[in-house]
């Protein structure tokens, strides 16, 4: 069966950015889909659910990352994400 | 084969096999390992991840209140349990052959660097978390390591950055024939622990512990401050035979034993040993000291896990006074803080430790340790001739303070019908410039004075003695130390008290001479010392000495004074230089 991918842009909008506990947020909510997911900020390609991999990318307030998620649930998480980064914004309020 | 060369520091040859001890807060130096070495370095990555691991999920399950610090444990977590940290980590160790401290070390720094330049505050100051994560890590790795120099087998050279008192506190002293480091000076803990323990030892090496592979042959020249890594055969051959010599020498000076330090013109000297461990106190009789002139007691503290009872005290003070029988013992009570912690760390960090709450200050405001350690002392006291000193005392105000304490349990012990010598002599270092300079008022509360000149000079000249960049500065033969010494045994003369030199100075033969023209009479030293001080006390007359002192006091600078004390003992005793 072919792999499905799903791809997606979301902006970092919340003002301290994607830091520690952000990236926490992120590869807990990554890892429970299936599907790989792959983070890119235009150079370097990072795996979504890898806290390292991600506090890498050091993404500041205003960075667009695109997203792509390969695997049945793809779509999903997809969503998921970006609502955890664009909506929810981290939920900034406990910054660490 | 590699010669490095560094300050000698306490004399002897040692020839054995290395054992390379890192320090958590110091940069892990890049070692490699032998091939066949990887699969089992790899396996101690993996089982610090699993430590480190379980540790944080056991705090994670207690109830932590604070929900940033929740946060912060989890965060770290998340990267204890990162496959993709942990392999970058391991393919160091397995394709570029690396220690398993040194891939953790040098990965997560990388990765801290990488925040640390990132431009957003908020994403920089991250870079901690990371360092917090290599050094849990670390403490895994190199806990490991602590423990096996705890529980090793054969005989070792100890190779480290530097060592800690209670590193040196928690070795299996018998294994260890040697020690080497990078940091230290001849004053530094490693260098006082050395020559108590009568093995050699060379520090100031800067960089020996990266130059040492674990288990490497190293041998310590401690007479020439030499340090021979992976020695070829004629090498070894050569310092195995001078070992012999050397042994041959000591024993050479071993035969003074029985006989007096007395000058020449006929002026008796005491010689007395400083001590750690109650064991050494043997060695004192061996050497043919006069009693112990400076007990040094944290050392109770620092070797176990929890605080000493007072039985622990009071077995450790029965056992060496009554090794002493009739000879002077003199209790010097603990002299924690600045280098020296207890294993519970109740020491909050201070930015000047030097200058914090450290020695009696730490005492005067811990009473149950200080009466616990008092209360043992005064039992003790009818065993033998046992004095009791307290350290950095440095004003009037605060001997008075210990002494009331000290009346207070003796106040306990008649209540308890416990026997004690009530009139146990107090004494008190003088190793501050403020105690030195008040000499005449503390004699006066006071039944004796032994001047640690370790810190006295560190505090008149402004030197950290530990600190390799500026321990140049710091010398015993500086006009501003010979002015204090001279101010202070005038001030013990004219009270009718007598006073004592307690510092590495006494142990140095170069100072000997001046020493004895200041007026001092009674030296407490470093116990494998004895013999070779002895042999120069019975070398030289006190009149010449008195001339030296005269000669040397009108000097300008320390430079003149040390050139001119070290011709004279060179002239006197050509072979001890």
């Amino acid at each position: 069966m072919p792999r499905t991918i799903f791809e997606d842009e979301i902006e970092i909008k919340n003002s301290n950015g994607l830091h520690m506990r952000p990236a926490m947020q992120f590869v807990d909510l990554a890892s429970q889909y299936e599907s790989d997911i792959q983070v890119s900020n235009g150079s370097t390609k990072v795996d979504g659910k890898s806290i390292m991999q991600m506090a890498m990318l050091a993404a500041t307030v205003g960075t667009k990352l695109q997203i792509k998620a390969s695997g049945s649930d793809g779509g999903e998480a997809i969503k998921a994400l970006k609502e955890l980064v664009e909506v929810q914004l981290f939920d900034e309020s406990h910054t660490i | 084969m590699e010669i490095k060369k560094g300050i000698a520091v306490s004399p002897g040859i040692a020839i054995a096999k290395a054992l390379v001890i890192d320090a958590e807060d110091y940069r892990i130096p890049r070692r490699s390992i032998l091939a066949s070495a990887k699969v089992g370095e790899v396996k101690k990555v993996r089982e610090a991840f699993r430590k480190a691991v379980a540790e944080l999920e056991k705090t994670d399950s207690q109830s932590l209140a604070e929900s940033k610090i929740k946060d912060i444990f989890a965060v770290h977590l998340r990267f204890l349990r990162d496959r993709s940290l942990r392999k970058k980590i391991t393919d160091l160790v397995y394709n570029d052959l690396l220690t398993a401290e040194y891939a953790v070390s040098t990965t997560l720094r990388d990765i801290a660097n990488h925040f640390a330049s990132v431009q957003d505050a908020y994403i920089s100051e991250r870079a901690a978390d990371i360092y917090d994560i290599e050094k849990r890590l670390l403490k895994h790795l190199l806990g490991k390591k602590r423990e096996d120099a705890e529980h090793i087998s054969y005989e070792v050279v100890v190779i480290a950055h530097e060592l800690s008192p209670t590193q040196t506190a928690s070795f299996d002293r018998s294994f260890i024939k040697g020690f080497a480091t990078d940091a230290g000076g001849r004053t530094s803990h490693t260098a006082i622990v050395a020559r108590s323990l009568g093995i050699p030892a060379v520090v100031g090496l800067e960089n020996v512990t990266s130059n040492v592979n674990p288990a490497a042959m190293v041998i310590i020249d401690g007479n020439r401050g030499v340090v021979v890594i992976d020695p070829d055969a004629a090498t070894l051959k050569q310092y195995e035979e001078y070992a012999i010599e050397f042994v041959r020498l000591e024993h050479e000076l071993d035969s003074l034993r029985d006989l007096d330090a007395i000058t020449r013109d006929g002026v008796e000297i005491k010689l007395l040993g400083n001590i750690e461990f109650p064991s050494e106190a043997e060695m004192i009789i061996d050497k043919g000291g006069h009693g112990i002139g400076l007990y040094r007691t944290e050392f109770l503290y620092l070797n176990s896990e929890t605080e000493p009872t007072e039985k622990d005290h009071y077995d450790a003070y029965s056992q060496v006074v009554k090794t002493l029988g009739n000879m002077p013992v003199i209790i010097r009570t603990m002299d924690l803080g600045a280098d020296k912690y207890t294993q519970s760390r109740r020491f909050v960090r201070e930015p000047n430790p030097f200058l914090g709450l450290r020695s009696i200050r730490f005492c005067l405001q811990n009473l149950m340790m200080f009466k616990t350690q008092l209360r043992a002392i005064l039992r003790a006291s009818v065993l033998g001739d046992l004095r009791i000193m307290f350290p950095l005392v440095s004003s009037l105000h605060e001997l008075r303070q210990a002494k009331m304490i000290l009346r207070d349990v003796m106040e306990d012990l008649d209540e308890d019908s416990i026997a004690y010598n009530a009139d146990v002599p107090i004494g008190i270092m003088i190793e501050t410039p403020s105690a030195a300079l008040t000499a005449n008022i503390l004699a006066t509360e006071s039944d004796f004075f032994s001047i640690g000149t370790n810190d006295l000079i560190q505090y008149t000249l402004a030197v950290d003695r530990g600190n390799e960049r500026v321990s140049t500065l710091y010398s015993g033969a500086d006009p501003a130390v010979l002015q204090l010494l001279r101010s202070v045994i005038h001030d013990a003369s004219k009270a009718r008290i007598s006073v004592s030199l307690c510092g590495e100075m006494a142990s140095e033969p170069e100072y000997v001479m001046m020493l004895l023209g200041l007026g001092f009479r009674t030296f407490s030293l470093a116990t494998p010392m004895i013999p070779e001080i002895k042999k120069l006390v019975r070398s030289v007359t006190i009149e010449s000495c008195n001339a030296l002192a005269r000669k040397v006091l009108g000097m300008n600078s320390e430079r003149e004074v040390t050139n001119y004390i070290r011709n004279a003992a060179i002239k006197v005793l050509p072979e001890v230089f």
